[in-house]
């Protein structure tokens, strides 16, 4: 039996810039929930996700300790802080 | 136990001296240190520098230190600052300045200088330095000609030295942001610099700490509905011990709110791998970090593990990437969005008329899908607003682009929603990350360190 849940409901993110790297931390809330987020979200689906914002590959490291995931999206940005030409340089809003 | 008192009093260029003032009157602390500087602030510095060579670093250092001075003097606090940014010479003259108009001639004011590497890039090269960019593997001779400015990321020991010789105000360029925090550290609680997990410790309470608000209820993606007093944040306050165990708070009588919710939120901010988080004086390990409520508003942060630093230093260099112009317009119900992707589309074919050629264009529907692209889901908007940015080899393409848009105000889709008049174009600096041995950096530090009073 599974259950379907909205992430941002239940989760905490945080997102930043390294030159043309972004990074997204996706926090969960219980140990039942970090099980389920290291099984769900794969970086493969968070590549696919963002499209054509994220023209390099998708990392993605386990931090259990604050029961994190932390995605390192490459090529995201669209040359980085001062080069984007987006509204969004900096992937504050990712 | 020894421990030492430190506060955060600035997150970014364009942050308030509110906080600091906060932490200054009601932190108990020792020591402020602010964060002025991230690669975009790097870029927006190097551009004053071009236009003004006194110029290069941040023009509020001065509004900061007229008036925190008149308070952290009296009590003895120190402040540590990369306000400095490209010029920390210039920076650090014009705090004794400010010191001078305040009456405050004894007030030692050190500058660190050394970071700048813009002059020395082909230097470099011709001993052989591998400058690829570490994120895609490219050669720098890509952009070499391009290269108007590049930094090296120091640590914690040119402040350490600085804070030695009796600096009260140590203003320098790009230190790594949390070595800031970690130079009060080891001056006060004597620490060595191969003490790997000490190290590591300041360097996470240094990362929790350099981004200000962030980390003590600012841009909070939980309840932050319930976050009270957020336009009076409490800036964070660590006491660390010199075991390497610290709290986390932020001054009395404050908002926002410091829990392990808010915290952990800015543990992983800006970080790759986080089992190595590279910092020029340790390699932290941030899977290692505990974090615990213990009182109200204070979070504890024990078993910090690190390893050796890294032979290499981080190195950024901005290039010249063209120029960019922007169109907008407003488009209200019905039909918001398909007036607004037809819009475009003109924009693109008047542009063309114009005889301009843009490398490429970014279209937006602001509203729509301007902030999360593809991963939008896709919603009918009452109002949107069109977004049309392109990058010019030229700046005076740039600056002609949004004109050629203009006829749309009268000639296009029907809209109420206005359009901005045309915007200034704006140079683009690419950023290209790269590291370099560290022995070929270092031996260019320089601490200066006089007294406001004293001839220059």
């Amino acid at each position: 039996m599974s259950t379907r849940i909205r992430l941002a409901d239940v989760a905490q993110t945080r997102s930043g810039d390294k030159a043309d790297l972004a990074n997204i931390a996706l926090f969960a809330p219980t140990d039942a929930m970090y099980a389920a987020i290291v099984r769900e979200v794969t970086p493969e689906r968070v590549k696919k996700l963002f499209g054509r914002f994220v023209k390099g590959e998708v990392e993605r490291y386990e931090v259990p300790n604050v029961r994190a995931l932390n995605f390192v999206l490459h090529q995201a940005l669209d040359g980085g802080g001062a080069r984007s030409l987006r509204s969004d340089p900096l992937g504050k809003s990712y | 136990m020894t421990s030492i008192r430190i506060g955060a009093g600035q997150g970014f260029y364009g942050d308030t001296p509110d906080g600091a003032v906060d932490v200054a009157t009601s932190g108990d602390v020792r020591y402020i240190c602010f964060d002025a500087l991230a690669e975009l602030t790097m870029a927006i510095l190097q551009k004053d520098r071009m236009r003004n060579p006194e110029g290069g670093y941040t023009r509020d250092l001065p509004g900061f230190m007229r008036r925190l001075l008149p308070i952290t003097h009296a009590m003895g606090i120190r402040l540590i600052t990369n306000a400095g940014g490209m010029n920390p010479a210039g920076a650090a003259e014009a705090v004794r300045s400010a010191a001078r108009d305040l009456g405050m001639t004894d007030l030692r004011v050190a500058s660190v200088t050394g970071d700048d590497l813009s002059m020395r890039v082909d230097e470099l090269i011709a001993a052989g330095v591998d400058l690829r960019n570490m994120d895609t593997g490219d050669d720098l001779a890509s952009v070499r000609a391009r290269i108007v400015f590049a930094v090296v990321y120091l640590g914690a020991a040119p402040i350490v030295e600085a804070l030695q010789r009796g600096a009260e105000v140590v203003v320098t360029g790009r230190v790594a942001d949390a070595s800031l925090f970690v130079a009060p550290m080891v001056h006060e609680l004597g620490w060595a610099f191969d003490d790997w997990d000490r190290l590591a410790a300041g360097v996470v309470l240094g990362h929790l700490m350099e981004c200000s608000g962030q980390a003590t209820g600012g841009n909070f993606s939980g309840d932050w509905w319930n976050i009270a007093g957020l336009d009076r944040v409490g800036y964070p306050v660590c006491e660390m011990n010199d075991d390497g165990t610290a709290l986390l708070t932020k001054p009395r009588g404050t908002g926002g709110r410091v829990s392990v919710d808010t915290v952990k939120e800015q543990l992983l901010y800006e970080v790759l791998d986080p089992r190595r988080y590279m910092n020029p004086d340790v390699v932290a390990d941030f899977t290692s970090v505990h974090l615990e409520e213990v009182a109200a508003d204070v979070v504890r942060v024990s078993g910090v593990h690190g390893t050796q630093r890294p032979d290499t230093l981080k190195v950024i260099a901005g290039y010249l990437d063209g120029w960019m112009g922007t169109a907008m317009i407003g488009y209200s119900w019905p039909d918001a969005e398909p007036k607004a992707r037809r819009s475009a589309e003109l924009i693109e074919r008047l542009a063309q008329r114009a005889g301009l050629e843009p490398l490429e264009m970014v279209t937006e529907v602001i509203g729509i899908d301007s902030l999360h692209g593809d991963a939008a889901p896709h919603q009918d908007a009452n109002e949107v607003l069109l977004r049309v940015a392109a990058r010019f080899a030229t700046e005076e393409e740039a600056a002609r682009f949004p004109r050629a848009a203009m006829p749309l105000a009268l000639n296009g889709p029907p809209f109420i929603g206005g359009a901005a008049g045309p915007s200034g174009s704006r140079a683009l600096l690419g950023v290209w990350p790269a590291r370099v041995p560290r022995d070929t950096v270092e031996a260019g530090v320089h601490v200066d360190v006089h007294a406001a009073g004293d001839e220059a």
